[in-house]
């Protein structure tokens, strides 16, 4: 069961020699004649403005909160999935009333414009 | 078998030791994905690869989505190290040493080490069956709860109703 895995050590493997070895080389090989405009933090091209370190809207929070919760819900959709032909129509119905209730959690999300970000 | 064992608790170790010894909150944070990277290895060593794949997808992804927006939210500065004690300073790390002592003491000679029990089958069909066979209410409730958290999440972070 476990040798099913072995893909993924290969990927991992082959992730950590690419990443490590590009990094490296660039860290052994490259020239490095830093300027103060080199250094300074890079935001797309423009020209930093302020302090990074500052109070972030509670949006952010809220939709990351958001976002658990439906990644849980997701995370049941797996072995159900798995599962679907052997089940019939029980697993249908059952998965139907799951999602309809979390679907009426969306509904009010909705309806309180907590997905609406100018608000 | 064992040897990816070892390294996956050397890595999940020195992750922990490091979310510990960071100083600036968001280093702790990202030490902490790799701690549970790690632990994920473990339970598919373990042979729950479903338990697995939910610790990478749930914990190391959601759920430090969190971590790092509540480090945001805080606005947590690098710590300063408190000038320390002299009491925990004296006497911290040998009642540490006396605790882990014990502990030890207690696990090796209360659970000798033997084989692992046979685990039961944790493959995702399996765990199907389980939860829509013997376990339809609580799966059904569960998303009565995610819709409460979603109501506390809203009122917790919406200034008006």
């Amino acid at each position: 069961m476990l040798q099913d895995y072995i893909p993924v050590l290969v990927q991992l493997i082959a992730v950590v020699a690419v990443a490590g070895g590009i990094l490296g080389a660039s860290a052994l090989v490259g020239k490095k004649r830093p300027t103060r405009e080199k250094l300074s933090p890079y935001e797309c091209g423009s020209v930093p403005v302020g302090n990074a370190r500052e109070r972030f809207s509670i949006s952010f929070y809220l939709v990351g909160m958001l976002f658990i919760l439906f990644d849980v819900e997701a995370v049941f959709l797996y072995p159900w999935a798995v599962v679907y032909k052997s089940l019939k129509w029980f697993g249908f119905i059952e998965m139907f009333v799951y999602i309809a209730i979390l679907l009426a959690g969306y509904l009010y999300l909705w309806k309180k414009g907590a997905l609406d970000w100018s608000r | 078998m064992l040897a990816i064992f070892y390294m996956a608790a050397a890595v999940a170790v020195l992750a922990a030791m490091a979310v510990v010894f960071q100083r600036t909150p968001v280093y702790s944070a990202l030490s902490l994905i790799v701690v549970l990277g790690a632990l994920a290895v473990v339970y598919l060593l373990l042979d729950a690869p479903f338990i697995a794949m939910i610790q990478v997808i749930v914990y190391a992804g959601a759920i430090m989505v969190l971590f790092v927006l509540v480090i945001m939210l805080l606005n947590a500065r690098p710590e300063e190290p408190t000038r320390g004690s002299r009491f925990a300073h004296w006497l911290g790390v040998p009642l540490l040493i006396v605790f882990l002592g014990e502990f030890s003491y207690l696990i090796f000679r209360r659970f000798p080490a033997r084989a692992a029990p046979s685990a039961a089958d944790a493959s995702p069909e399996a765990i199907g069956h389980l939860l829509f066979r013997s376990y339809v209410l609580p799966f059904e409730v569960t998303s009565i709860l995610i819709v409460v958290a979603i109501l506390g999440a809203v009122v917790l972070a919406k200034k008006q109703l």
